[in-house]
């Protein structure tokens, strides 16, 4: 290891060190736990630093950050899976001795043998650990894959594809046309107006029309098809645009939230 | 080298450094920026206002602290409201982080309650707010497809105890609360794709009027739902956020981000402009120099 290495790793314990002594002094001691509470807004602080370091460049304080990250919310996980589902779901309806075991109540409608069927699942799946059985996996592997499949033809068929669909055909001329005259006499600019309605319609009617137009590749792009799909693409783009933008007000607002967090509990200048 | 062509190999970094050096002084700073407000988020704010003292209203907590500085000030403006105005809230968490961010919010809550306070010029008394009576909080279990599908049959299916392990018929609230139907709204608050589950699943199967609070970088996905009316509402990001805020006559940290927003995205467009610049004359200066 470089020297310069150590000498910036001397320096982060010192500091980390030193704002732990810090924060729990200032933390009320009457308020308990306090140098608990001044090492965790200290450690908090590390962390967030120490990912945003890999700004400036990748360094073994945004890996060691990232290795934690990953293990605590891997191990996280499972043991809400275990707690959550397995013991609050699973082990009332399997057997008594483990409900009481475990201090869960037992469910209202008593044992189920069907619920021996995803025990016996989960632990086939466990065999892909095993270098000699792992092909068992492939079957509860194969009903999750045909489950999930099945659900979400039915999810994208109704949800993503009809009701799309159906709410693009929108009336062109609004939903109280009258003609020409009328309309003009009755000009209405604000939001909720005809005109906007109107204009609302017709720019639903043609990004849908010309965003299918550019993805219709039996037909060379030229001419009035040409056209068609150059506008459908503009449309394209400024959809990527728009989702862009919502998309760098995102990171400002995690920004926002680090600097909050920062500046307001850890330093405690804002 | 002169300006523009400096301006083409800007390292990165001194952007970022930039960035971060304007955004901490504009939240040092004390101005407001005006918010307007959508409909989209009015009719939110306005679906809650509307309802009777006693109603209840689901609010799922499909986020981890990954999307908090978002989402969280969704999670309080609106509970606050619910809280304020009588109704009971059932939470439930479909991101295995969400239960801590649930928990937090729960706790802040009910402690602002506590206070007397005055809102769109109404006074209200300060409450207690109780466990099982106010509210229900679920807990966290996996796969949010299957688990919104049966609670739509029954939420003591998937939750047999609530989040602090007690069983959902111990509580009182949850006594006239069987599924989707006894719920006068579902309001998602998410960070996953956990909305699109609540759309399909949810909304979908069981028709329960439903609104989404989502990310900045999900907002513009989640639009075509509100067009195609299978939701009644949409807060998008901190700006829906601050817009609920607004509404709720309740500013807290989302109003107070978007004068960091103003100034960070005023400095990226000045950086795009100034990037552009030196890309279009360092571009022009070199076909001259072809044509000598």
């Amino acid at each position: 290891m470089k020297k310069s290495t150590l000498i910036v790793m001397a320096v982060v314990v010192v500091l980390f060190l030193l704002s732990w002594v810090l924060k729990a002094s200032a933390l009320q001691p009457e308020q308990g736990s306090y140098i608990l509470r001044g090492f965790l807004v200290t450690f908090a602080a590390f962390l967030t630093l120490a990912v945003m370091s890999f700004l400036y460049q990748d360094n073994p304080f945004y890996k060691f950050a990232e290795h934690l990250f990953v293990g605590v919310s891997a191990a996280f996980w499972m043991c809400m899976g275990f707690w959550t589902t397995i013991v609050q779901n699973l082990i009332p309806r399997l057997s008594t001795s483990l409900a009481d075991y475990f201090m869960v109540p037992q469910r209202p409608e008593g044992l189920n043998l069907f619920f021996y069927t995803p025990v016996i699942l989960g632990i086939l799946l466990l065999m892909r650990l095993s270098p000699r059985g792992g092909w068992i996996s492939r079957w509860p592997l194969a009903f999750i894959v045909g489950t999930t499949a099945g659900l979400n033809f039915i999810r994208y068929l109704r949800s993503d594809f009809i009701k799309q669909i159906s709410s693009t055909f929108v009336p062109l001329l609004g939903t109280q046309w009258e003609g020409i005259g009328p309309f003009l006499s009755n000009l209405d600019l604000s939001a909720s107006g005809q005109l906007v309605l109107l204009l609302s319609n017709w720019v639903v009617f043609l990004g849908v029309f010309t965003g299918l137009i550019y993805f219709f590749f039996s037909k060379e792009h030229k001419g009035a098809f040409g056209v068609g799909s150059r506008v459908g693409i503009w449309i394209l783009m400024i959809t990527f645009g728009a989702s862009f933008g919502y998309t760098v007000m995102g990171r400002i607002s995690l920004l926002v939230g680090r600097i909050t967090f920062l500046f307001g509990t850890w330093l405690e200048l804002i | 080298m002169d300006i523009f062509e400096k301006l083409m190999k800007l390292d990165r970094r001194w952007v970022f450094l930039f960035l971060i050096a304007v955004c901490v002084v504009t939240y040092a700073a004390d101005f407001e920026i005006p918010v307007l407000v959508e409909p989209e988020v009015e009719a939110i704010f306005n679906f809650v206002d509307t309802l009777p003292a006693g109603a209840a209203v689901m609010i799922p907590i499909d986020y981890d602290p990954g999307s908090l500085a978002e989402l969280h000030p969704m999670t309080y403006a609106i509970v606050e409201q619910c809280w304020r105005k009588n109704l009971k809230v059932v939470f439930s968490a479909l991101s295995q982080n969400a239960p801590g961010m649930a928990d937090q919010a729960i706790r802040d809550i009910s402690d602002s309650l506590k206070v007397e306070k005055e809102y769109n010029g109404v006074v209200y008394p300060p409450r207690e707010i109780v466990n099982g009576v106010d509210y229900c909080f679920l807990g966290y279990k996996p796969y949010p497809a299957i688990i919104i599908l049966s609670m739509g049959q029954n939420f003591r299916l998937p939750f047999p105890l609530d989040y602090y392990g007690t069983p959902l018929d111990s509580l009182p609230m949850m006594r006239d609360i069987q599924n989707y139907d006894d719920l006068a709204c579902v309001i998602d608050i998410s960070g996953t794709n956990a909305t699109d589950y609540w759309i399909s699943y949810g909304q979908g199967r069981y028709g329960f009027p439903l609104a989404i609070g989502v990310t900045g970088v999900s907002t513009a996905q989640y639009y075509p739902y509100y067009g195609s009316g299978q939701i009644f509402g949409i807060m998008g990001g901190m700006l829906g956020a601050a817009q609920y805020e607004q509404l709720a006559d309740n500013p807290g940290l989302a109003k107070d981000g978007m004068r960091v927003q103003w100034s960070a995205h005023m400095m990226i467009i000045a950086f795009i402009v100034l990037g552009n610049v030196g890309y279009f004359v360092s571009r022009i200066r070199a076909r001259r120099g072809e044509r000598r």
